[in-house]
């Protein structure tokens, strides 16, 4: 008798959607371990999920889960989402996309999901490139790295996300990476979890491209880079400022109580039914 | 209530489009402040939380038309209103909803271009950008009504064609008509067709979103329903799911044309006043249409005779009764608010020796019966 398959298969479009399409040392596929991890945590039932994204490697992950996935344009998978919340909030929305998904081209609508509150989870992988086109910058590369777009070094200062979507009115923002897994899954069980515009910020290998351009090694440098160049909040916060220079600050930096959009949209249609009423 | 059924009222043409959704049924509604549609964002956002149904204003239009995919794929009879500006970004998610096969409405109430360009003033500048905005081959349904009363009907149309049809329908309104006030006599409630959201009847390991039918078109299921399944914009198989295979794409493409190609006689609405009996015809549409009529009726009155042609559904364009109608006749005029667009299609189905005469009008201002008279002896 063979033996039974792991759990994680429920979730999986196992037989029609396999192998995948990201390379071999790939940040993706463990991004897509801890949602299904976390998912199956909470019991939430598969055809309450939605799993929206945008277009990049990332984007791609909703053709292997077996929720109701939307693979949208470029972007624009938070204004998507939001739509799909708006016409069934009992649906369990996330959002997963890359970096340069999220925050350039689809720097507006983020920033405004996040303003809004609306009650969605943004996942975002950051592996500090356009993957899928062949590795050019994107909002978030380090100074002086090399892309296929930045051939003497990049010259463009790149955004905190965690910072930028604080600033924004997330609800819930928090970092964590690949190689720190388990830390992952409560992040991500507590951002599903949320009432309100959630945002994780997941930082991951791009071997094929960023890294290569940058000589930072295989998958497994890569990996022992992330293990080596952050650190856990608790930690950043017991450290001397200057020790923890240069070092990534992992953990959740927001987590608070605000009302969600849809909660707000079901009061007004309350007040807008009582003043029709009153002025009859 | 909101529609006021079976009662006459005197109201502005945005008005009417935003009534007619109601009586539509419209459950979701998202949009960005534009002239000169905004009137129909604006009492859309008082109606919606009466009815306890979404209304929203996003961030641009991109997002508008983004979220309106969204909600339809989630259950929600979704329409958007904007202008020029706001259609060249809308294309994106149009082309998008043609690819999925996701039921919309947008609503563009047509004003000067190119750019921001004349944003108070009529036009009729996006009949082409209504036809092929979007990249690649798609279908396309527009349709455009030339008074108040059309406003209403036709918007409740436009969500039964999305619903038929399973795509994207614009309206395409201009500014005339938008603000324009007309007394216009409601029916009653039950007196109009509002075609309900299909929903599929296949178990759930059975469902195919994108099963071919003779139609060529399945029922969409609402996320949440059970039915999962996958939604993309790349060129997919019957079950949604990207492809490349030769066959798959091949299929996928033509279907996407059949559906509306094979079932024009659904979609054709052409009006012809004295057409037939005389050799001259002017062909009008949107508010034009009403300078055509009323310098049809100056003219008789000079004893001169012409005829009105117009088509009411703009795409698929009416190539087959143009042709069997308009191929007989000496000269055709065609008044459009622009540099000639709708022209070229009359030119392309009817033979050289017909004489397709232009009439263009791009200041801003309307076309008057007069011009279209004198333009009309100019050619007898
Ligand atoms: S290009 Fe980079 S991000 Fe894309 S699949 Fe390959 S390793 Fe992953």
């Amino acid at each position: 008798m063979p033996a039974p398959l792991p759990y994680e298969y429920k979730y999986l479009r196992s037989k029609k959607k396999f192998p995948h399409v990201w390379c071999p040392g790939c940040g993706i596929g463990i991004v897509m371990g801890s949602i299904i991890r976390a998912v199956d945590s909470l019991s939430w039932e598969k055809d309450n999920i939605v799993m929206v994204s945008g277009i990049g490697c990332t984007s791609r992950m909703p053709v292997y889960v077996d929720f109701n996935t939307i693979h949208t344009t470029h972007g624009r998978a938070l204004a998507f989402g939001t739509g799909v919340k708006m016409a069934n909030p009992s649906l369990n929305v996330m959002a997963v996309m890359g970096d340069g998904d999220s925050l350039a081209i689809g720097g507006n609508h983020i920033i405004h999901a996040a303003r809004r509150n609306i009650n969605i989870t943004a996942v975002i992988v950051n592996n500090d490139n356009y993957g899928m086109t062949g590795g050019q910058f994107s909002p978030v590369t380090p100074e002086g790295a090399r892309t296929a777009t930045t051939p003497y070094g990049m010259i463009e200062p790149g955004f905190d996300v965690c910072n930028l979507m604080e600033g924004a009115g997330a609800s819930f923002v928090a970092r964590g990476t690949v190689y720190h897994i388990i830390e992952l899954d409560k992040i991500l069980i507590k951002a599903f979890r949320k009432k309100g515009f959630s945002v994780v910020e997941v930082l991951a290998p791009c071997p094929t491209n960023f890294g290569r351009a940058n000589r930072l090694g295989g998958p497994v440098e890569m990996m022992k880079l992330l293990k080596e160049n952050t650190i856990n909040i608790s930690q950043a916060k017991a450290m001397k400022p200057e020790d923890a220079h240069g070092k990534v600050v992992r953990g959740i930096f927001v987590d608070k109580v605000s009302i969600p959009y849809d909660k707000r949209y079901e009061k007004l249609c309350e007040k807008a039914r009582n003043s029709a009423g009153a002025s009859r | 209530m909101i529609v006021p059924w079976g009662e006459t009222k005197l109201i502005q043409g945005n008005e009417a489009v935003a009534l007619g959704a109601v009586a539509a049924g419209i459950e979701f509604f998202a949009g960005y402040p534009i002239t000169p549609s905004t009137e129909i964002a604006e009492l859309l956002a008082k109606y919606m939380p009466l009815l306890g149904t979404k209304w929203i204003q996003m961030e641009d239009e991109i997002a508008s038309i983004s979220a309106l995919i969204g909600a339809r794929l989630a259950g929600a009879k979704s329409m958007t209103a904007t202008s020029g500006p706001g259609f060249s970004l809308m294309q994106e998610g149009l082309g998008y909803a043609c690819m999925a096969e996701v039921p919309l409405v947008l609503v563009n109430v047509m004003r000067g271009g190119p750019s921001t360009g004349l944003p108070t003033q009529v036009a009729q500048g996006d009949v082409m950008q209504a036809r092929w905005g979007t990249h690649g081959d798609h279908p396309v349904i527009a349709i455009a009504p030339s008074n108040v009363k059309e406003c209403f009907e036709m918007t409740i149309r436009a969500f039964n064609f999305s619903e038929q049809f399973r795509t994207p329908v614009i309206l395409l309104s201009d500014e005339i008509i938008g603000h324009m006030r007309e007394r216009i006599a409601f029916p009653s409630e039950g007196d109009l067709h509002v075609e309900p959201k299909p929903i599929p009847d296949v178990p759930v390991e059975w469902y195919e979103p994108y099963h071919v039918t003779a139609s060529n078109v399945s029922p969409m299921a609402c996320i949440g329903s059970g039915y999962r399944f996958h939604v993309t914009g790349l060129t997919h198989d019957v079950h949604g799911f990207p492809t490349r295979k030769e066959k798959e794409v091949i299929e996928k493409m033509n279907r996407l044309k059949h559906k509306i190609t094979r079932r024009l006689d659904e979609l054709e609405d052409v009006r012809m006043h004295d057409v037939e009996e005389n050799p001259i015809t002017i062909f009008a549409y949107g508010s034009v249409y009403r300078s055509a009529l009323a310098a049809q009726a100056m003219l008789k009155k000079r004893k001169k005779k012409v005829g009105v042609f117009r088509p009411v559904t703009i795409w698929p364009f009416p190539d087959r009764t143009v042709k069997e109608i308009l191929d007989s006749k000496e000269v055709i005029l065609v008044p459009e608010l622009n540099q000639g667009q709708l022209i070229h299609e009359v030119e392309r189905m009817t033979k050289d020796s017909v004489r397709v005469v232009p009439l263009h009008r791009i200041d801003g201002y309307e076309i008057t019966p007069e011009e279209i008279v004198n333009a009309v002896l100019e050619v007898m």
